[in-house]
């Protein structure tokens, strides 16, 4: 229950809603962790796969698991039902419309469960990618299209709502949380479009033998097109706590509401134009192009040097009205016994090596000593593996007190937790990182390969010991979090409350709350960068790649 | 009114290296690759991948010498091998590789050589590497293409000149 503007709003079907989102991410995360563990031995030289069938028919299918559940399903669950829950609370308005937000949580689910039936039964087992020719089950790829089907209606039902505030607000600022969200919705249904173009002309008429062959490029092209941005739309999630909630977490002010909403202004309009920075190394694209994408990439990275600056100057804040002082050593003011402020900012830490390897990945010809090796999964671990899940971690350690009315069962156990997350991380994510520069490719069955240089055998070990830390990690969160739900009896004294900001909107300027403005701009962007090199794919193509099962 | 002055210039004093930072690493990225010559692979049209066999040149795979000390590498990808998967050249040769894959996405990665190139079926893919040092050097697929991707690799073998 919140007020708002003297009336109470009653928001329990909105957080029945998240409760029922985090339900499948949660699910989707100890799946795709479990999966990954195997992975990680199997670096080390400890095989388990032939133990695992008929769980886990080969290497290949284990790997499809875990990057399937990680890093599609439970992001994209958990941003489904936590955008809402933080759009409804900032706005103290319900959604526009329950029915379409229960309707949209089971059209999702179905398009999961559809999509999951074919994977675990290994006839899907083309890795989250799923590059053509390679051809999986049709309802892989129906189902996969149904998931973002229903992140659109997600996008409307947070459009509408935010209709219905500004109906009855019409000359102020839009909270920021809410703001916040409704760019990563608009980002994400825009970014989106590629993807739902590869399935819908692309996948699934092959895939049903209504056309009878495929082109890697272009299917490849509206791929990424949609898979950079994607990033942004697990990433910028972890930004809303980040800008709005941690910094009453550490007892500190938002720095700049401005700045921050000018950062996710910059994002809408940058972050999708950017994604032949995954296709450098392929052919038929000429290196111009490339080119003028490496480009955007390192404009995009503006935005994140923004929410760096702001993010910090907020922890400092917060550290500073507790007695921190110095130019660093405020740092170890912070609240740290709180884990889930503790989660985040480690979370933040280990970001801060991920945007860095980012930048590396995306500067054109430097590419080409990392593309396709190990450094990738090593970077995208800091990533979406880090910055992303252990921050989405340390929100349920608040989210799921709120939601289930009762207290969490351990905050040392969660502490623990969450630096045994940050080591194991660590741990692993530099293995990687090394394993790539020496050469190593990355989704292969390392253990078993042919070609295992020497010189990789001293690093592997250290991929299935930070591994196996990251699952004894996630172990522990999975029971605290279960005891949390059905052992605790302490009720939870926890409030939805966010940050005030030094400088607040206030001083934003209202042209920020136009939206028209930005998306035209995003939308010309995208034309310019993307539209010669579709026109031309679209145009010629042949579509004569048959379909092959491979596994 | 004062609070407010001085947050606007620590955000201008972040702004400002904030955009130069990326605009320098972009200058050193062009220098590098227009200057230097390190390029990434481009546009180098299609092929029919179901008619390799009879499609030059990838009708007769091998390698072959183009000129003093230049060879042209013309490869085939398919799962799960390279055609050819020996490459013998003396040291110092430039060789151009051209390939393409007959049926899934492959990927040619020879490490330390820069050699880093997506097969597509259908595109043509040409990239050039400088073998100086003699000795043998591993090229791997490096895109996930089946069930046995990790057996799927060849050598460059580099001879000492006599």
């Amino acid at each position: 229950m919140r007020t708002s503007g003297g009336r109470t709003t009653d928001l329990a079907s909105e957080n029945r809603l998240t409760g029922a989102y985090l339900v499948v991410a949660l699910v989707a995360l100890f799946g795709g962790v479990l999966t990954g563990l195997f992975q990680a031995l199997e670096h080390a030289g400890l095989d388990l796969y032939p133990w695992l069938t008929p769980f886990i028919q080969s290497y290949y299918h284990g790997l499809s698991l875990h990057g399937v559940l990680n890093v599609l399903v439970w992001t994209t669950f958990f941003i489904c039902g936590f955008l809402p829950f933080v759009t409804a609370q900032a706005l103290g308005l319900p959604l526009k419309s329950r029915p379409l937000g229960w309707v949209t949580f089971w059209l999702m689910t179905g398009g999961l469960v559809l999509a999951a039936i074919p994977l675990v039964g290994n006839v899907a087992t083309v890795l989250f990618t799923f590059y053509p020719p390679m051809k999986a089950h049709w309802a892989f790829y129906v189902g996969l299209t149904l998931v973002v089907v229903g992140t659109w209606l997600v996008a409307l039902n947070l459009v509408l709502t935010h209709r219905a505030w500004r109906a009855k607000n019409p000359l102020a600022r839009t909270p920021l949380p809410a703001f916040m969200s409704l760019v990563t919705f608009v980002l994400w249904t825009i970014a989106s479009l590629g993807l739902a173009a590869e399935m819908l002309f692309m996948l699934i008429p092959w895939s049903l033998g209504l056309v009878g062959g495929t082109d890697a490029l272009l299917a490849r092209v509206l791929f990424w097109f949609t898979g950079h941005p994607i990033v942004y739309f697990w990433l910028l999630p972890a930004y809303v706590s980040w800008y709005t909630l941690v910094p009453r977490q550490a007892g500190g002010r938002l720095f700049s509401d401005p700045l921050a909403r000018v950062s996710f202004i910059l994002f809408l309009i940058l972050s999708t134009p950017v994604g032949f920075h995954h296709q450098f190394t392929d052919p038929g694209i000429p290196e111009g192009w490339k080119l003028v994408h490496a480009f955007l990439t390192f404009a995009v990275f503006f935005p994140s040097l923004l929410t760096f600056f702001n993010v910090v100057a907020s922890l400092e804040s917060g550290a500073r009205a507790r007695g921190g002082k110095g130019w660093v050593a405020w740092f170890g003011k912070l609240p740290w016994g709180d884990p889930s402020l503790a989660a985040q900012v480690l979370a933040m830490l280990l970001f801060a090596f991920g945007g860095v390897g980012g930048l590396i990945n995306a500067s054109f010809n430097l590419n080409l000593v990392v593309h396709n090796t190990s450094w990738i999964p090593g970077h995208l671990h800091l990533t979406v593996g880090t910055a992303v899940t252990l921050t989405f971690i340390g929100i349920t350690y608040w989210l799921v007190p709120y939601l289930s009315g009762r207290a969490l069962w351990s905050r040392r156990l969660a502490l623990v937790q969450v630096w045994f997350w940050f080591f194991g991380m660590a741990i692993f994510s530099n293995a990687l990182h090394r394993l790539g520069l020496m050469g190593m490719p990355r989704r292969t069955m390392i253990g078993a390969s042919v070609y295992l240089q020497p010189e990789w055998r001293s690093v592997l070990p250290l991929v299935g010991i930070g591994g196996t830390i990251l699952f004894v990690s996630t172990i522990l969160y999975f029971v605290n979090i279960g005891l949390t739900v059905v052992a605790s009896r302490e009720p939870a004294a926890v409030e939805v409350a966010f940050a005030e900001a030094l400088s607040g909107p206030e001083h934003a300027p209202a042209i920020l709350d136009r939206w028209g403005l930005w998306v035209a701009m995003a939308v010309v962007l995208v034309v310019i960068a993307y539209g010669p090199t579709l026109a031309r794919l679209v145009s010629t193509t042949p579509l004569n790649a048959p379909g092959l099962r491979v596994w | 009114m004062r609070r407010g002055t001085t947050i606007y210039l620590y955000e201008l004093a972040w702004i400002l290296p904030s955009i130069a930072i990326p605009v320098g690493m972009l200058v050193a990225l062009i220098v590098t690759a227009f200057g230097a010559g390190i390029h990434v692979p481009g546009d180098e049209g299609r092929v029919d991948p179901t008619k390799l066999a009879v499609t030059s040149p990838f009708d007769q795979p091998g390698v072959f010498e183009v000129g003093p000390g230049r060879y042209e590498a013309r490869m085939v990808a398919g799962t799960w091998f390279f055609a050819p998967n020996e490459i013998r050249v003396p040291a110092g040769s430039t060789v151009t590789f051209v390939a393409t894959s007959k049926d899934v996405v492959h990927g040619l990665f020879i490490p330390k050589v820069n050699v880093n190139v997506m097969l597509l079926p259908g595109w043509v893919a040409r990239v050039v590497a400088r073998f100086d040092r003699p000795g043998e050097y591993p090229f791997l697929c490096h895109e996930y293409c089946g069930i046995a991707h990790h057996t799927m690799w060849g050598k460059v073998i580099v001879e000492p000149r006599s």
